[in-house]
């Protein structure tokens, strides 16, 4: 097969739907303030109103709920650090409660924003996971009490895709009366997403992850519960988010969510038969692989897999060469010396971690890729084995 | 993750990793004088040299490494490097030698380059000790105090011999604590040390 370009790198980002490229093209002449008070303001205002209810509508919940961010990031950051409010007025999240509980599994603008809290004198809990990526409930119950103010916990992992429980968590938060929040960002658009269904509090997710563009984020605040400002110096959005109202990359998410209601059941279904043919495709023609997080009830674009043996950078590099895009856990990507704290919370231990590739699909993913993959995979193991100190007489 | 402007490596690295040179296939019929493996798994590189030796030179090397693409490249680069050179001269090679020869290597990818030249120092040892000259094995007493770059007390007291009188002329001569700059400190102290004793 000649060289092509293969994307398996939708869990970092999405490329954009054609829809939302041409409604953002058409509406790039949209330039107004979306705060200012005249026509071409008003208009602006309008159609950020109208994703607002369309936001609302695909959560569950009500427009006054949904405050646009720059993307999940800060949805997550705005969540944890109200725990820091001394006290800014009388809806705020200020109380005595000093802990936050969360899991080892978490993406990093939980873990160290949580951190960070942790540097600001609060106690966090880290959950831990089993071998497939799931917080026991029981380990949560040892440590949530009346000292619990927030609880952290992601919907779907980036990494392997695990699906948390995310309603028998916040049920036993809530009867501890703590707050909940969870990270969406790679659900939104891949599972559905209800918050009263899930029981939460507050709610992350980010547009670029199903094909909206990227710098959009969206952050959901029960009416009934705290909300302390993260961005301070405007009245937007009821004065919850200062700045200046990304106009262009609202109508984008609007577009590709409308699109995400249209397409997503069929797509998804296609993407789930093209993941697991490439997992059967692999598991048939490279020996010792190790699938990290579970195929069947984790999210159906992702497959992330161990290559005993060998080093995930440089599988990924070969594959780079061939057209592939695919990332790693090892920690060669990464910068560190530890490889992903994600498969290393699963217990699949370092060597495994090191040697694991994520594959993640999406709508644009096509048999023709998994195809390419299964021809181009082989080969490349091959040769990056025969090298290997530890492939022949380590780990055989 | 991959960057995708050009490529993560110089072109030099993107060679070797692209045609690994002298990889070693078949240990048996190699037969080697020395041999030498370094490093752990669990820290994601590990790397096996072996070595055929005759009049004192290293006529042939292969190795084989479990590790990202920069360990690839500098093993591969290395084991080029070193064929038709005096064991002596080989013995002294240092992870800067091999950085240099490559072009360049991104900062915190240093730390895999620095395996190979300490197993090929094991090797030629185990050939030392395997032909009876274990008088030539220099037992480093030295103390790693740099981890990134691998350099020693040893290293610090020649580049202060060399010259070296503050920390950054430190820094240039032996690449210390170009990293995570975690070794500063210690550093620091030993220049200050030698300085005094031998500058």
């Amino acid at each position: 097969m000649a060289k092509k370009s293969v994307y398996m790198d939708y869990n970092a980002t999405t490329p954009l739907h054609p829809a939302v490229k041409e409604e953002m093209v058409r509406s790039f002449d949209l330039f107004a303030n979306a705060s200012s008070m005249h026509e071409p303001g008003r208009s602006a205002r309008n159609r950020v109103e109208h994703v607002r209810q369309q936001v609302a509508a695909y959560i569950g919940a009500q427009p006054d709920e949904i405050v646009f961010t720059g993307g999940g990031s800060e949805s997550n950051n705005t969540v944890i650090k109200m725990f820091t409010c001394p006290g800014c007025d009388e809806h705020c999240v200020h109380n005595d409660r000093n802990e936050i509980i969360t899991s080892a599994i978490e993406h990093p603008s939980v873990i160290e924003a949580v951190e960070y809290m942790e540097s600001m004198g609060k106690k966090v809990h880290f959950l831990p996971v089993d071998s497939t990526g799931k917080i026991s409930t029981n380990a949560m119950k040892k440590v949530i009490s009346e000292r619990t103010g927030l609880v952290t916990v992601m919907l779907a992992n980036n990494e392997i895709g695990t699906l948390q429980d995310v309603r028998a968590i916040a049920d036993l938060a809530h009867a501890s009366g703590a707050l909940v929040h969870t990270d969406a960002v790679q659900a939104v658009g891949r599972i559905p997403v209800n918050v009263d269904e899930l029981g939460v509090d507050y709610l992350s997710f980010s547009g670029h992850k199903f094909y909206a563009p990227k710098g959009i984020g969206v952050l959901y605040s029960r009416r009934t519960k705290p909300f302390c400002r993260f961005l301070h110096g405007g009245h937007q959005q009821a004065g919850r988010r200062a700045g200046t109202t990304n106009t262009l990359c609202i109508i984008g998410m609007g577009k590709a969510l409308e699109m995400v209601v249209k397409e997503s059941e069929k797509t998804n279904a296609r993407v789930k038969t093209l993941r697991d043919r490439l997992a059967s495709g692999l598991a048939d023609l490279v020996p010792d692989i190790h699938v990290n997080g579970n195929l069947d009830s984790g999210l159906s674009n992702t497959l992330n897999v161990s290559f005993i043996g060998a080093e995930g950078e440089a599988i990924l590099l070969y594959l780079d060469m061939e057209g592939i895009a695919v990332s790693t856990g090892s920690a060669c990507s990464s910068g560190s010396l530890e490889p992903s704290h994600v498969l290393l919370a699963t217990g699949v231990g370092p060597e495994l971690a090191h040697g694991s590739i994520r594959f993640s699909l999406g709508r644009e993913s096509t048999d023709e890729d998994v195809d390419y993959v299964l021809e181009k995979l082989p080969p490349i193991m091959q040769r990056v084995r025969k090298m290997s100190t530890v492939y022949e007489g380590g780990c055989r | 993750m991959s960057t995708g402007f050009e490529w993560v490596y110089t072109e030099t690295v993107k060679d070797h990793f692209t045609n690994p040179r002298n990889i070693l296939e078949d240990e048996d019929s190699f037969a080697p004088d020395g041999r030498g493996i370094v490093g752990n798994i669990k820290c994601g590189d590990q790397m096996l040299m072996v070595i055929k030796v005759q009049d004192d030179k290293i006529i042939d090397c292969k190795w084989k490494t479990y590790g990202c693409a920069s360990a690839i490249a500098s093993t591969s680069m290395l084991s080029e490097m070193v064929k038709g050179m005096k064991l002596e001269d080989a013995y002294k090679l240092r992870p800067q030698d091999i950085v240099r020869e490559l072009g360049s290597l991104p900062e915190h990818k240093i730390h895999c380059s620095v395996l190979g030249d300490r197993a090929l120092r094991a090797a030629i040892e185990d050939h030392y000790k395997k032909s009876g000259q274990d008088k030539r094995i220099v037992h480093e007493e030295a103390k790693t105090i740099c981890q990134c770059m691998n350099v020693t007390d040893r290293d610090i007291l020649q580049a202060v011999k060399d010259g070296a009188h503050t920390y950054e002329e430190l820094q240039f001569r032996t690449k210390l604590g170009t990293v995570c700059g975690q070794c500063k400190g210690k550093a620091e102290e030993l220049l200050h040390e030698y300085t005094h004793l031998y500058g």
